[in-house]
């Protein structure tokens, strides 16, 4: 008798990645195939993998600071202030309010250039490739106001434990009036590229979709639990950094589908500038940095604290020993944890959606993979 | 970085520096006065009581071992066997139904080394939560996995990090590390120049990733 070969089975394993453009990094999904039909997936993470929760152990408290930008590194400034705002809970500080404004503008500045980012890399995914150059051209703008006042654009360190070290620019504010005046014609554009386009529909619409309630499951957070109709947003429900004072709508969607969750992520665009706008008209004058000692030695002790990054819900578990150095951080990154929801929003679509699929979690490898 | 110092931790500094500038002081003098208590070498945590924590003890009793907070963030420790039941009731009849994180902490000194922790949210109570309990070396915490799927990948990256089996967990592999990776980075006595250098030989084909 003839052995058994593959094309005795209905089912095909296919490899994909870890070096695939539509991986957004080095990610390799094993997907076992009936047809052009997804049976199931298996992801195989870790290839970025630097350990920067040990090397967190091994550094002081501030010298760690710079690590955490080059974990989701298209949005470093919210890992950043994050970080900053973990330890200041440990040491019981808070940054002044002039230092809390400008976070607040940075962050959602950042928040618009992350989402410009999975704009154009899904876009591209589908087969729309005009949107890169776009949102390229307009995250340049944001990157130039980065630039302008830390000296980096990408991996920013532009905030320090208890406030900022640098104060603002001369022309701050006239370039982030003018940053608002320039985008907020530019998201219409793009919806008008995308939105009622019968190939970007026919991709997206009921594609990848995830229920609220399979959303809480898994731990999902962020545009993907919103779309999902979950009117949930760590700014509004627990507030840091006075986000409370800031008048912002939390957008949602109801299908939970990818075309959805494309919604949520353009009307949030739209939102963070109506926050930067407020902040950008209210910066108090004072000092930018709190009263904290040069050498950080929080107490012994622990805190959770979370923010909202553009990808979801961003905490840092820390654990202080009483000495200069953490005794442990912890990340709990949005992406690693949103990742987890791929098998089932992709189990039962065809092969093409899972391009699709990934690209609508909008997930950043270095901060899966740490 | 401030210009300013803590003014607890300056405290004994400038009664130092006074008496280097004047070292001919006369011994009669008044000692100076005493430096400010140090921090205690333990959390200094507040108990924690509301009807969510009467509730629980009710429910679970010496199960639970301790209900605290510390900066405002609340907290509450319990036996390890207990942990899936706690979840569970949690989940189930107090709305605690976003298991937000899982995670580990290694103390090689304590006779129970590892702390594992729980972060629990209630979207319906805007309420926040820790769970912790203390692992031996060796022992086989329960899955939670059977309550919260997200428990998954969470339990798969302790168990790297730091070599914590967990019981009845559907697929206890390594998740960030390779398969045939010798150590558990994590933990205390693992160096940060450590590595598995017969896996770099085998697989990378260089003598150290350094």
């Amino acid at each position: 008798m003839a052995e058994s070969t593959f094309l005795d089975s209905t089912e095909l394993v296919l490899n994909m990645g870890p070096q695939h453009p539509s991986t957004h990094g080095v990610l390799r999904v094993i997907l076992r195939l009936d047809g052009e039909k997804i049976m199931g997936t298996d992801c195989v993470i870790g290839y970025l993998h630097r350990g920067v929760e040990k090397i967190a152990e091994n550094r002081t408290w501030t010298q760690f600071a710079p690590y955490v930008d080059r974990m989701d590194y298209l949005a470093a400034v919210s890992n950043g202030l994050g970080y900053c705002l973990a330890v200041e809970k440990l040491l019981n500080v808070e940054a002044p309010p002039r230092a809390q404004v400008v976070r607040v503008i940075l962050t959602e500045l950042n928040r618009i250039a992350s989402h410009l980012v999975w704009l154009g890399t899904h876009a591209l995914d589908i087969g729309a490739l005009t949107p890169l150059f776009y949102v390229m051209r307009e995250r340049e703008a944001a990157l130039d106001i980065f630039e302008r006042y830390c000296g980096a654009r990408l991996t920013t360190h532009a905030f320090r434990i208890g406030g900022l070290q640098y104060d603002l620019y001369d022309r701050f504010e006239t370039d982030i009036k003018a940053f608002c005046d320039m985008f907020l014609p530019k998201v219409d554009e793009y919806e008008e590229l995308l939105s009622e386009n019968r190939i970007w529909k026919g991709r997206l619409v009921n594609v990848g979709v995830l229920t609220a309630d399979e959303c809480k499951e898994y731990g999902v957070t962020g545009p993907v639990l919103r779309a999902a109709g979950v009117e949930w947003d760590i700014r509004k429900a627990l507030p840091y950094s006075g986000y409370d004072k800031y008048d912002f709508k939390i957008p949602t969607a109801r299908n939970g589908d990818t075309y959805d969750r494309y919604i949520v992520r353009l009307e949030e665009m739209r939102q963070s500038v109506r926050i930067i706008r407020q902040a950008v008209e209210d910066i108090p004058e004072g000092p930018i940095m709190a009263k904290v000692p040069k050498v950080i030695k929080p107490p012994v002790g622990e805190a959770y604290v979370s923010i909202e990054a553009p990808k979801g819900e961003l905490g840092y578990y820390v654990v202080s020993d009483g000495s200069t150095q953490p005794y442990r951080v912890r990340v709990r990154p949005p992406s690693f944890i949103n990742l987890q929801a791929l098998d089932r929003m992709a189990r039962g679509g065809l092969v093409a959606d899972i391009v699709a699929v990934i690209g609508t979690l909008d997930i950043v490898l270095g901060e899966i993979d740490r | 970085m401030g210009e300013e110092q803590n003014p607890e931790g300056s405290a004994p500094l400038s009664g130092d520096s006074a008496s280097q500038q004047k070292p001919a002081a006369p011994p009669a003098k008044p000692a100076p006065p005493k430096p400010p208590p140090k921090a205690p070498a333990v959390m200094a945590t507040t108990p924690w009581e509301d009807e969510l924590t009467a509730l629980l003890q009710e429910r679970f009793g010496d199960r639970i071992t301790g209900f605290y907070t510390y900066l405002g963030q609340e907290f509450l420790t319990a036996q390890p066997e207990a942990v899936p039941d706690i979840l569970e009731f949690l989940k189930l009849e107090a709305d605690f139904d976003y298991l937000v994180d899982i995670t580990a902490v290694d103390w090689p000194k304590r006779e129970r080394r590892f702390d594992l922790v729980y972060v629990l949210y209630s979207f319906a109570r805007n309420h926040r939560i820790r769970i912790k309990t203390e692992i031996a070396e060796g022992e086989r915490p329960a899955s939670a996995v059977p309550v919260h799927l997200t428990a998954n990948w969470l339990e798969r990256e302790v168990f790297d990090m730091f070599g914590i089996e967990f019981e009845g967990h559907p697929d206890m592999r390594r998740i960030l590390l390779p398969e045939e990776w010798q150590g558990h980075p994590l933990r205390k006595d693992y160096s940060i120049l450590q590595q598995d250098t017969q896996w770099v030989r085998e697989n990378l084909g260089i003598e150290s990733g350094q």
